[in-house]
């Protein structure tokens, strides 16, 4: 069993009455030719490996290798510590989470790539925060994994996840609409619902280009990693409320590499535009490299 | 196109900061020591592109020393790996390469010495996502990526040699996924890549030995 597009992989939601998890975990099986167990305790090492990211650096802040970020997530949960947060329970988590795998990934801690490095904290992030706020089990969290899977691959497939090919649109683009779409189904959404979230992350961040300071994984990424996660759990909650998407996801995976195709060289990885570009962005790559 | 798994989007498990620098790099590395079969007393690493321009922020030089030394991409002692290959007494090498503008932006030529001597060069290429390919040998153009079990012949290009390890292979009952023969030149050496979805029974390579014109084997399993 396999699919190839968003819409052949509702056809089988839809066929064999099973959410995406299930089709996703499924087509694992027969292509790796393993059990359900042995896929569930894969899944379950990097989800071990994800809690372990989003509390490393809370617990031992340490400065990145290029110097350029450490110690933000430890001050941003400390401002809701002291009862002065402005986001909201989940928000608020799963922003702390997502900054601080960044760190722990600029540091060269242990990381899961989802899908890349440098977008690593969006699902995990996202996904963690409403385990700690809903108390849901690790076997939920693995199945909301694997709905993430799902569109990782398609967008691996079909579109991009490389910021030198598409920009930062592909690399946290591609992480907000995994963890939108588990989102929605973690939270008891129907599969046309954890793709219509998936569909409008990627819509509202079509564009966003890939502007590493020094070419580091280092900043903007971490911020941009905050912005996955919001950006994420906004569409979830609008799909969660019925509101339907009108463009489809694979129109809409079309549509990211198509701009990314039109993004600047400048503008994807190579550290010539965008922040990177800016006179302070100049400065610190000085900084860094002399 | 290879077939994406799962645990490519969700993966790899990996040591910071970037997928196709730091673990890229390490799986590289790791893949020209297990080709190469020896105990690494020297390594030479020329690093290409954006990986010439950019290693040192990337960690891309710790990954390679660590890769060279077995490291998988999560393993933690990356971090530590020129203390490490200091203890071991290994030597290593880096240099830049900004002029060569021809190949892949993230490509990297490894030269190995071996405590016996022998010399064994591999080019590898980080082509994003922490996935890798093998271009050259020896200075032969190849492919391949280890993600399937792979046996590489090294033989003298003459009749009958891919027959042979055909041959062998059908004995065995291996399943074959791809086969691809790369060489220098006409009648010279010549190298046989399979691939196959399977573990490639270890009895296949005594089989193969027996050629005269076979110089010498390599087997990666999954």
């Amino acid at each position: 069993m396999d699919f190839n597009s968003a819409k052949s992989l509702l056809a089988l939601c839809q066929e064999m009455n099973l959410p995406i998890s299930s089709v996703m975990c499924q087509r694992e099986q027969f292509l790796k030719e393993i059990s359900k167990e042995e896929c569930d305790q894969k899944m379950q090492k990097a989800l071990d490996i994800m809690k372990n990211s989003v509390h490393e650096s809370l617990d031992h802040p340490v400065k990145s290798v290029g110097g350029l970020i450490g110690g933000e997530a430890e001050k941003i949960q400390a401002h809701r510590h002291a009862g002065k947060a402005i986001c909201g329970d989940v928000l608020h988590r799963a922003i702390v989470h997502s900054m601080a795998v960044l760190e722990l990934n600029a540091s060269m801690g242990l990381i899961v790539a989802a899908p890349t490095a440098g977008s690593a904290g969006v699902v995990p992030g996202l996904l963690l925060a409403l385990a700690e706020t809903y108390d849901f089990s690790d076997e939920k969290i693995i199945e909301s994994l694997y709905t993430a899977g799902a569109v990782g691959y398609l967008l691996m497939r079909n579109a991009s996840v490389a910021g030198a090919q598409a920009g930062c649109q592909a690399e946290v683009g591609s992480a907000s609409a995994m963890a939108a779409a588990a989102a929605v189904e973690l939270m008891g959404g129907k599969p046309e619902q954890c793709m219509d979230a998936a569909t409008t992350a990627l819509s509202n961040l079509l564009g966003l280009v890939c502007d590493p300071i020094a070419g580091l994984v280092e900043s903007p990424c971490q911020s941009r990693n905050a912005l996955g996660v919001a950006n994420a759990l906004t569409c979830a909650e609008i799909a969660l409320s019925g509101v339907k998407q009108m463009i489809p996801f694979d129109e809409m995976a079309d549509a990211m590499l198509r701009v990314g195709k039109r993004i600047p060289f400048e503008l994807r990885e190579t550290a010539l535009g965008g922040c990177a570009a800016t006179p302070t962005g100049c400065q610190k790559q000085c900084e860094i490299f002399n | 196109m290879s077939l994406i798994s799962l645990f490519d989007v969700i993966g790899p498990n990996m040591v910071g900061p970037s997928s196709s620098h730091t673990a890229g790099a390490a799986s590289v590395a790791r893949m020209a020591q297990r080709l190469f079969q020896k105990e690494i007393v020297k390594v030479v690493f020329t690093l290409y592109g954006s990986f010439a321009k950019t290693y040192r922020g990337h960690g891309t030089d710790r990954a390679l020393v660590g890769g060279i030394m077995g490291f998988d991409t999560d393993d933690l002692r990356i971090r530590d790996s020129f203390r490490i290959a200091q203890e071991k007494g290994l030597s290593y090498t880096f240099i830049k390469n900004t002029s060569d503008d021809e190949v892949h932006p993230n490509t990297v030529d490894i030269e190995m010495t071996g405590s016996d001597g022998t010399v064994m060069s591999v080019r590898g290429v980080s082509i994003g996502g922490g996935k890798i390919k093998i271009v050259q040998l020896n200075g032969v153009a190849v492919e391949f990526t280890g993600e399937y079990s792979t046996l590489i012949v090294i033989q003298n290009d003459k009749p009958g040699v891919v027959a042979h390890i055909t041959m062998c292979l059908s004995e065995v009952n291996a399943n074959i996924a791809f086969m691809r023969l790369f060489r220098e030149e006409k009648g010279a050496r010549a190298y046989t890549i399979v691939e196959s979805d399977e573990k490639i029974p270890e009895a296949v390579l005594t089989h193969i030995r027996k050629n005269p014109n076979v110089e010498d084997l390599m087997l990666i399993q999954i």
